[in-house]
């Protein structure tokens, strides 16, 4: 009898929410995703291998190519990767930081939704209070919030286009309330 | 809406935070009797007017950090990080409309 775990997707069952030339609304590939928790040094000694240095600056993102490292709080970072080795990957950034610090493979704890389209900032709207100007939330914010009761963490990767990272288990409540908050800009 | 200025975030909505008590109780040592512990762990000024207090970025950066805040009227007048120096507080007459409570 085989013995191997079947990755299941979070999102099976559910219908992603479109709005023709309005919005439209993809699951993130599958990605290698760690929480680091350590100081601005530790953070730049990671961002020497990993590729983009984490922002010291709040609420910033960096990328370099297909790699991301958000900022979360002054001492916490979201690094994305494309999906592959989590662990041989988490040893070498390891490696690279020679101080206290804590980072922690969260792969498969997060799935990521693509929100993209003129009305992905209203329909985040519905159900998040920031301000989602171009001003007060531009190109390359990041920032952990909520989509109504739901810890999000979101990220303004373009204009009209935005990733939404939560916990999987969010993910039909998640769902469900962006479809909601689509349905008046389909008219 | 009511925005919170986070030290780390800035402005940002109220719904994000949670209120974390009166800021600046220092633990007393541990060879200390059980009425300053019992002190420590129970007693709180809890005053009319503009208070220090604890509040935490719990839906943002995570952090907690320090406001000087109304309890009456609710206005936020200053945050600063833990081990800043701290703002002095305003005036009385700075805090807005005041609000009797009639019994
Ligand atoms: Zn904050």
């Amino acid at each position: 009898m085989s013995e191997t775990a079947t990755r299941l997707s979070a999102f099976a069952g559910l219908t992603l929410p479109a709005v023709r030339n309005r919005l439209s609304v993809t699951v993130a590939p599958d990605a290698i995703r760690y929480s680091l928790r350590g100081s601005p040094a530790a953070a730049a000694a990671l961002g020497a291998v990993f590729g983009p240095v984490p922002s010291t600056t709040a609420c910033r993102a960096t990328s370099a190519g297909d790699r991301a490292a958000l900022w979360l709080g002054p001492d916490e970072w979201y690094l994305l990767a494309p999906d592959g080795d989590a662990a041989a990957l988490a040893a070498s950034l390891s490696a690279a930081i020679d101080e206290p610090h804590a980072l922690v493979d969260i792969s498969h704890r997060n799935v990521g939704l693509i929100l993209k389209g003129p009305r992905a900032a209203d329909v985040l709207n519905g159900a998040c209070p920031l301000d989602l100007s171009e001003t007060a939330f531009p190109v390359g914010m990041s920032t952990r919030t909520l989509y109504a009761k739901a810890e999000i963490i979101l990220w303004r990767t373009g204009l009209d286009t935005f990733r939404v990272e939560f916990w999987r288990s969010f993910a039909g409540y998640i769902v469900g309330l962006i479809a909601e908050n689509a349905r008046e800009h389909a008219v | 809406m009511l925005l919170v200025t986070c030290p780390y975030c800035g402005p940002r909505p109220e719904i994000e935070f949670r209120q974390a008590g009166e800021a600046h109780i220092a633990r007393p040592a541990i060879t200390c009797s059980d009425d300053e512990w019992a002190d420590f762990l129970y007693m709180r000024d809890n005053h009319k007017g503009y208070m220090r207090e604890r509040w935490r970025h719990v839906a943002g950066c995570g952090r907690f950090f320090n406001v000087v805040r109304h309890t009456v009227t609710d206005k936020f007048v200053a945050s600063y990080k833990v081990g800043e120096e701290k703002p002095a507080i305003p005036a009385e007459a700075a805090a807005g409309p005041r609000v009797e409570i009639v019994r």
